[in-house]
């Protein structure tokens, strides 16, 4: 066997890992496409170098590369009304959400022990739970000591930019070149009503007088960046009626200082989750309010919407959460670094995703080239890989793609639970299926049972287990064409 | 005179450990205690207490 034969499923599954390994060491790689760059046109090669292994900022990479989070830094130096600081849970999905701090070292210990497991990983996050550039000493030390025995893994923070100029000078140093900063306003007025107070040169400011300061800290330290080369992701939480119409200013700002990515984020807000927010019964938008506010939003920074709002322990593809395997007490004292695996779903990914890319431009093609004005919603099921690989009642979320005459575009990502637990559906569960999926016109999916997919095509949805392994995109160009084609396709592909 | 925390209402999240001027804050076994000897309110340092300002859950730093 070799490599251009090693399936990216395969590579990820741990008991037939060691036989292809051997096997893949001993063959070398055959395919011609072997190293041929999945780089779009319009990214600059330099810029392409930094995202093409990071899953947050490249939509593409989010299907084949994983990051996590260490928990390291639960210090805080401001108060957000969207978030309980005492909040410390297993169960919940969502950003600040930890079950276990972790020391430098035990931080270490943990990315080494997923390095040797996951081999999608490429970036380590710090993402608080309290602010990574005020929780600074620990942030720091534990960025050296992974990047003394994992060289090649990419080093990221997240911060509210408020402690962030103090540090840009050893984050580059440091070679961390993704940095996202949470900027939920650009004028205090409405700062005000997020922030109740900040902590800045050893006081608590409150209302205008903190807003104002936290502003003028994260304007400066996002220039800061952008002079230095380092790639900037800008988080901005919807909050309905206090800043959602006020994101497309915030998008101005940010774009106007080199932001290279805008994460616009719905608020979650619950009054079990004790947030000033949820406490006060402000909503959060819904899926179609956050979706017509990024279609607004196209023009200025490039936006992600491939975001899945994770917790500050998160480990594995965006999609998923590992964490549970590789708590802290799980890990030994003595772990060593092997980069065997990681080394070959690396070399396994790039001949992937060259053919990916073609696949992909080939599908976009013959959507352009159907030459309809209609868009067709598709979600999709996926482990990863770019492909069609998940049963439809195994799935934890489908990803939608919408297909319209511009091509095909991610869209985003509608969170269901598991219809099928144990092989047998619960109906209660798959009408809470139907319900995430209003407004998707057809679902894809490695399998389905007969009695679901009636169900769905009662509801108005089509199901099809038809393009089982295949590339997303190959799917979708097909179907639409066979939709809206002007002439059947002919059947050649 | 010293301030104290309140380990029931402590997130541990240690801000006051590094932001206290006089050393007086250290993590012991499970909770941040302040040692009264060292603790100085913060006086002729800082306009307000360091810890109490910082800390994210209101009354957790207070006189003892």
């Amino acid at each position: 066997m070799s490599l251009s034969t090693i399936s990216l499923e395969s590579l990820v599954r741990t008991k037939s890992f060691d036989r292809l390994l051997a096997t893949a060491k001993s063959t070398g790689c055959a395919s011609s496409s072997c190293g041929s760059s999945a780089k779009p046109d319009e990214i600059d090669s330099a810029v392409w170098e930094k995202i093409r292994d990071h899953p947050c900022y490249s939509e593409e990479a989010h299907h084949y590369f994983a990051r996590m989070h260490v928990a390291v830094a639960p210090a805080c130096n401001i108060q957000c009304n969207y978030c309980n600081r005492k909040y410390d849970c297993a169960n919940e999905s969502r950003p600040g959400v930890v079950s276990e701090k972790l020391t430098p070292d035990q931080a270490r210990r943990k990315v080494i022990a997923v390095a040797n497991e996951v081999p999608q990983l490429s970036v380590l996050g710090i993402a608080g739970p309290g602010d990574a550039c005020y929780d600074w000493k620990k942030t720091k030390a534990t960025f050296e000591r992974v990047a003394r025995e994992i060289r090649d893994i990419k080093l990221c923070v997240s911060t509210n930019g408020l402690a962030l100029p103090d540090h840009v000078a050893e984050l580059t140093d440091m070679n961390v070149d993704h940095v996202t900063i949470t900027i939920n306003m650009v004028d205090p007025k409405i700062g005000a009503k997020i922030y109740p107070w900040i902590f800045y040169n050893h006081r608590r400011h409150t209302g205008i007088d903190a807003a104002r300061i936290l502003h003028k800290r994260q304007m400066l330290g996002l220039e800061m960046l952008t002079a230095r080369g380092i790639l900037t992701k800008i988080n901005s939480v919807m909050i309905p009626g206090v800043n959602d119409e006020h994101l497309i200013e915030v998008s101005k700002w940010v774009k106007e200082r080199g932001a290279f990515l805008h994460n616009v984020m719905p608020l979650i807000s619950d009054p079990a989750h004790g947030t000033h927010f949820g406490l006060t019964g402000q909503r959060g938008p819904t899926a179609l309010e956050l979706k017509t506010l990024q279609d607004r939003l196209e023009g200025g920074a490039k936006l992600m919407r491939h975001c899945r709002q994770c917790r500050a322990d998160a480990v594995g593809l965006l999609g998923e959460d590992r964490g549970q395997e590789f708590t802290i007490s799980q890990i030994s004292d003595e772990i060593t670094y092997d980069a065997s695996k990681r080394k070959v779903y690396r070399e396994v990914v790039a001949r992937e995703r060259g053919d990916h890319v073609v696949a992909k431009s080939q599908a976009v093609a013959t959507v352009k080239a159907a030459g309809s004005g209609k868009s067709l919603h598709i979600a999709v099921a996926t482990k990863g890989g770019g492909r069609i690989n998940e049963h439809f009642g195994h799935s934890k979320e489908f990803q939608v793609y919408e297909a319209s005459q511009k091509g095909i575009s991610f869209i985003g990502h509608r969170k269901v639970e598991q219809y099928c637990l144990g092989g047998r559906g619960a109906d209660a569960t798959l009408d809470g299926v139907i319900a995430a999926l209003k407004g998707v016109d057809i679902v894809l999916c490695l399998k389905i049972g007969d009695c679901p997919k009636d169900q769905l095509a009662e509801a108005g949805i089509r199901v099809m287990d038809l393009y089982g392994y295949d590339y997303i995109e190959t799917a979708i160009g097909a179907l639409y064409a066979a939709e809206f084609g002007s002439e059947p396709l002919a059947a050649t592909a | 005179m010293a301030l104290k925390i309140i380990a029931s209402q402590c997130t541990q999240c240690g801000a006051c450990e590094f932001e206290c001027p006089s050393s007086a804050i250290k993590f012991k076994g499970e909770i941040y205690v302040i040692d009264p000897e060292q603790c100085t309110e913060c006086k002729e340092a800082f306009d307000t207490q360091q810890c109490a300002s910082v800390c994210p859950v209101p009354g957790t730093c207070i006189p003892a």
